[in-house]
């Protein structure tokens, strides 16, 4: 049995020294091969008696287990060794900049009227749209404002010819979509309620820091039989809360003049110590409602306009007006 | 409108300070646009009168003077100003007096003599940008008296921004009005007698119009108009806004500004027969007081006498018949024009006139012969002469007819109930005259408000007074009803999201560009042009974005910008029978390395194929054709149309090299511009069954010539019947070694499959062999 015993030591300890997998079969091939020591051991079994077998066999066995088990722990260590130098070999810096294509972004403007669509839009407000090339009965008339009205000198219109300039304000989308609603309500006892937002680039012969020939207006419209100046009030102060993100903010309302409204306001917001003029809004004027047979007794409306480059500007730190329109990468990235 | 404070408050005088009377007038809608003192800070300055001068003993340029400033004994003041001299009376900074600039007057010792102040120029006080020496006042000028209350300098000039609807504050007693209504104060008015008619004469006066609703006329005989415009008058015309011309003019403008009442004084010397209103003859020339002569027609209304035209009625005299500094005879004139036939007159000649600016908006007729009164008033006392009696025409003037007004109404419009006692209360306030049944109001608008003919008109004026600041905010409450939200359509704000995935950055640019670059990249001659562009660079409006696009690309190549992406959505215009065709179209231009410079990926250029990719990822799951056609902006060879379902609708290509070159373009860009409309539309998703069975995938590779389109190949393989094909793709383009000069190699992936059971080989062999009989008929060959 000092044989036995011998065996196994011999199989630990090469084992143990051995580090490749080949290496390690042919070790076992050593003691577990067809030549194997231990193998031998078995093999003579036959020529002891029957008597002796059993326990001797039972001896080998114990021992070619043992060696079976740390051939099989020393072959996992070896793989494992093996694995874990592949993977140290195969790790990356993991520094190294992603590959492919970076992200663009959308222009400032955009964002601003995205922002402004979404916030109307949680209270029921719909986005109408126009032309940009506009009738002079759109952009002028049917808004209360007759030929040679000094208030169309107000405008520094574009003119196309005659009959057609760009469009100097988003109001004239107000009348084509009141007439729209007129044309599939207007047969209706009661018409549902008109509330919606226009957004759009204006033109005005105009050029410099604060002035742009060409700029966006946002035009918001709400008729219906229970709307009021205060309510006015109340959905501009609103908006421009949830807007700039602040409860604090107020809106001011100063008397004026617009041909299409009746009362008229210029609003000015709180900003810092002072107060800034963002737009003119008013109640709908009884003559534009006349001119797409709006029932102007039954229903009243407000409509209101806010120059978005200024709301972009002063949301985002933006000091030029022009910056909007060079289309420089430099600019535009920030707003990324 | 330009006023001065202390004018206005010599009419109404509001116990509120300067700023405080300016913030009400904003708030009550005569918006301040600016107020600026008369004169800068200073204190301490009086009146001077320099009894003597003498050479300073230690220099040359100076002087030693003796001063009078009202005290008993003179002062000593060292001067080094060339015009100083015995008698003049000049403004003096005494010991003590703080000049603009914080420069602090002290005692000091010029070259051994001491000086006790300062003589002052007018740009030491503040008040010219440059002075010739000393500041010389009048002989008349009261010494000791502080220049301040001297010159009335302590005194704000207002802008205000009148909204036109306001003709009524166009004048000092308007305002004032107005100052009395808003702050309850009173108005002291000048007080105008009619003057008495001392000689008989007078002009025939015909009115042939009915635009011209009231016309006094008045001859004035043995006027001195070379009489010198009092001080007082002077400066207030010039706080106004107003140069002081002669004494006689001065008064017709004193008195449009005090009563806001345009006037015009003729030379009575200078007339022939009598006055007449009428219409322009067609072609009729006038020479105007500005040397500009003007064409008219009888749109316009004309003052003429017998012989010719004298003056643009409401808007401005003719040449040759006003008041000159030798006139002695004058006839003055006052009128009253209906706005319309003024409007937009003046602005046809490029005039913007005192006179036309009132008329347009509205002049108070009921004003109109007072005024008359107070510049005869005004003439006698400055200029003398003897007035004649005044020759007035009354035509139709406007009618103010009673405008109902309910208290119910008000809160209905407004949101807040002002009780019919408040609405009274604030008529009365307004001086509106007014009949009241309980809650209704029956208002009659008075002879100066040209803004007031409907109910909407009188509620505004009822915020106005009641102060929009007290107007609560409100929010409203509506019918609660979901707004629809069609599935179908592909929102725009997520396809500007996808490009921005794609790394493009979105531009906009102006819609007016240069007719040079719609030309080239257009191939548009005649493109929608603007009448008045703001500049030439500007003067056409695009028909496509892509002009915008390269400018922009332009832009950042000169800011050293090497990779450019961008994408614009806009409105595109086109001339159509006398009406405009403007459609939404979404545009892209990429420029420079495909990737940004990277490490990890092999630098190249972005081409036709990359951009192509992003256009088609745009429209997924729908399918774009592209027709090899030419565009003016594209390389020939590299450009097609866009066709959505076989429409077209939109432009791919790589800029030509023509227009690379002239743009200054180092590399090619390419370049895609799509419909919004086609982009837009889509269907909601429909499920159909997913197969259990796995696809066999068989591959064909075949050789065709060179100019063989893919397309043709695959339209011939998607026609020929082949069944359960689940897929069919192009994987892979070879040209060079193996091939034929002049072939290319395509290689397809065809995937199979059947729902319902996995295909037999010979099932697969059959149509793969269908497939192969359609390449071949296109003259493909098997590899």
């Amino acid at each position: 049995m000092q044989e036995l015993q011998t065996i196994l030591d011999d199989a630990l300890a090469i084992f143990a020294a051995t580090n490749d997998a080949n290496a390690l079969e042919q070790a076992k091939a050593r003691y577990l091969g067809k030549e194997g020591s231990l193998t031998a051991l078995l093999k003579g079994l036959g020529k002891l008696s029957a008597e002796e077998r059993p326990a001797a066999g039972a001896r080998i066995n114990v021992v070619k287990q043992q060696i079976e088990a740390a051939l099989n722990a020393r072959r996992d260590a070896i793989q494992q060794q093996a694995l874990q130098l592949k993977l140290a070999a195969e790790s990356l810096d993991v520094t190294l900049p992603g590959r492919g294509l970076a992200a663009g972004g959308l222009h400032p403007v955009t964002r601003t009227l995205e922002r402004i669509e979404t916030l109307f839009h949680t209270i029921g407000f719909d986005v109408a749209d126009g032309p940009e090339i506009e009738t002079d009965f759109y952009n002028f008339t049917a808004l209360n404002i007759p030929e040679n009205h000094p208030a169309r000198a107000m405008h520094d219109t574009f003119y196309i010819d005659d009959k057609h300039v760009l469009r100097t304000h988003t109001s004239p989308i107000q009348v084509r979509y009141m007439q729209a609603h007129m044309e599939k309500f207007g047969a209706d006892a009661t018409m549902p309620d008109i509330r919606i937002i226009a957004p759009g680039r204006v033109y005005r012969v105009d050029s410099d820091a604060t002035h742009s020939p060409m700029f966006h207006q946002v035009e918001g419209l709400w008729i219906g039989e229970q709307v009021s100046f205060a309510n006015l009030k109340g959905v501009v102060q609103d908006f421009l809360q949830r807007y700039f993100e602040r409860d604090d903010l107020t809106v001011r309302f100063r008397p004026s003049f617009f041909p299409f409204t009746e009362p008229s306001a210029e609003m000015d917001m709180s900003w810092g110590d002072g107060w800034l003029e963002i737009g003119g809004c008013g109640m709908v004027h009884p003559n534009v409602l006349k001119h797409v047979n709006i029932d102007s007794e039954k229903y009243i409306g407000f409509a209101f306009g806010l120059g978005v480059e200024r709301l972009a500007m002063l949301r985002y730190g933006v000091n030029d007006l022009r910056q909007f329109y060079e289309g420089d990468l430099r600019f535009l990235k920030q707003f990324n | 409108m330009k006023f001065s404070e202390n004018w206005l408050r010599t009419w109404a005088n509001p116990a509120l300070s300067s700023a405080e009377l300016g913030h009400q007038l904003t708030m009550a809608g005569l918006e301040v646009e600016e107020a600026t003192p008369a004169a800068p800070a200073f204190n301490n300055v009086v009146v001077a009168e320099v009894l003597e001068v003498v050479k300073h003993p230690n220099a040359d340029r100076l002087n030693v003077c003796q001063v009078n400033v009202g005290e008993a004994a003179p002062i000593t003041i060292v001067c080094g100003a060339s015009n100083v001299a015995v008698g003049v009376k000049v403004p003096c900074a005494r010991i003590g007096a703080v000049l603009p600039g914080d420069f602090k007057i002290k005692q000091a010792k010029v070259r051994n003599v001491e000086s006790f102040g300062m003589l002052c120029s007018a740009k030491e006080l503040g008040l010219a940008e440059e002075s010739q020496g000393l500041w010389l006042l009048p002989a008349d000028a009261p010494v000791g008296t502080t220049i301040r209350d001297y010159l009335d300098l302590d005194d704000t000039l207002y802008t205000l921004k009148l909204t036109p609807n306001r003709s009524d504050c166009l004048g000092i007693a308007g305002l004032a009005r107005e100052v009395a209504a808003i702050t309850g104060c009173a108005v002291e008015a000048v007080s105008i007698a009619p003057v008495s008619a001392t000689i008989a004469d007078t002009l025939p006066v015909s009115v042939q119009s009915a635009d011209c609703g009231l016309y006094c006329g008045r001859v004035v005989r043995g006027v001195n108009a070379a009489a010198a415009t009092p001080d007082w008058m002077v400066r207030r015309l010039e706080r106004c806004g107003i140069r002081s011309i002669s004494a006689v003019v001065d008064i017709t403008n004193y008195v449009l500004l005090e009563l806001g009442q345009p006037m015009h004084a003729f030379d009575l010397a200078q007339l022939s027969g009598g006055i007449s209103v009428r219409p322009a003859a067609a072609g009729e020339k006038l020479e105007l007081l500005n040397g500009q002569t003007v064409e008219l027609n009888p749109d316009y209304l004309l003052i003429a006498d017998d012989a010719r035209a004298l003056a643009l009625a409401g808007i401005m005299g003719g040449a040759g018949s006003g008041v000159e500094i030798t006139t002695t005879d004058v006839f003055l004139e006052a009128a009253w024009f209906e706005p319309d036939a003024i409007a937009g007159k003046a602005r046809s000649f490029g005039l913007n006139t005192d006179s036309s600016f009132r008329f347009e908006r509205g002049v108070d007729f009921a004003a109109t012969r007072a005024a008359m009164e107070r510049a005869t008033q005004l003439l006698l006392e400055i200029c003398g002469g003897q007035p004649g009696p005044v020759t007035e025409v009354r035509g139709a003037l406007p009618q103010r007819a009673p405008i109902r007004l309910r208290t119910s109404r008000v809160l209905r419009v407004l949101g807040i109930a002002l009780s019919a006692e408040a609405i009274a209360a604030i008529l009365h306030r307004l001086q509106f005259a007014f009949e009241r049944n309980g809650d209704d109001f029956h208002v009659t608008a008075p002879s100066y408000r040209f803004d007031l003919s409907i109910e909407a008109d009188l509620i505004e004026e009822l915020a106005r007074i009641h102060g929009y600041d007290a107007i609560p905010a409100l929010l409203p409450q509506g019918r609660m009803a979901m707004l629809p939200e069609g599935e179908a359509r592909r929102p725009l704000r997520r396809l500007r999201q996808l490009l921005v995935s794609r790394d493009y950055q979105e531009t906009v640019s102006y819609a007016f560009l240069e007719a040079e670059v719609e030309r080239e990249l257009c191939g548009n001659a005649a493109p929608v042009e603007l009448q008045n562009p703001i500049a030439s660079q500007f003067s056409v409006m695009r028909s496509s974005l892509l002009g915008g696009l390269v400018g922009a690309l332009r832009v950042n190549l000169s800011r050293r910008q090497p990779r450019v992406r961008l994408f614009e959505v806009g409105a595109c215009f086109s001339a159509a029978d006398g009406s405009y065709r403007q459609t939404e179209r979404l545009a892209a231009l990429c420029y420079g390395s495909a990737q940004p410079e990277q490490w990890g990926a092999p630098a190249r250029n972005v081409d036709f194929y990359d951009a192509k990719g992003d256009l088609e990822a745009l429209f997924a799951p729908r399918h774009l054709s592209f027709v090899a056609a030419t565009h003016p902006a594209s390389h020939p060879g590299r450009s097609a149309q866009v066709l959505l379902d076989g429409q077209p609708i939109g432009w791919i290509g790589e800029v030509h090299p023509q227009w690379q070159q002239r743009y200054d373009l180092p590399h090619a860009a390419v370049w895609f511009e799509v419909e919004v409309s086609a982009l837009l539309a889509g269907a909601a998703p429909c499920a159909a069954d997913v197969s259990r069975f796995q696809p066999v995938r068989r591959d064909l590779a075949v050789v065709v010539d060179e100019t063989t389109q893919v397309d043709t190949l695959l339209e011939a393989m998607a026609a020929c019947r082949a069944e359960h094909v689940s897929e069919l793709a192009l994987f892979d383009v070879y040209r060079g070694k193996g091939l034929e000069e002049g072939k290319k190699s395509l290689a397809f992936r065809v995937l199979l499959q059947d729902t319902q059971k996995t295909l037999t080989e010979s099932e697969i062999d059959q149509n793969m062999t269908k497939l192969i009989a359609a390449l071949h008929e296109c003259g493909a060959q098997l590899r």
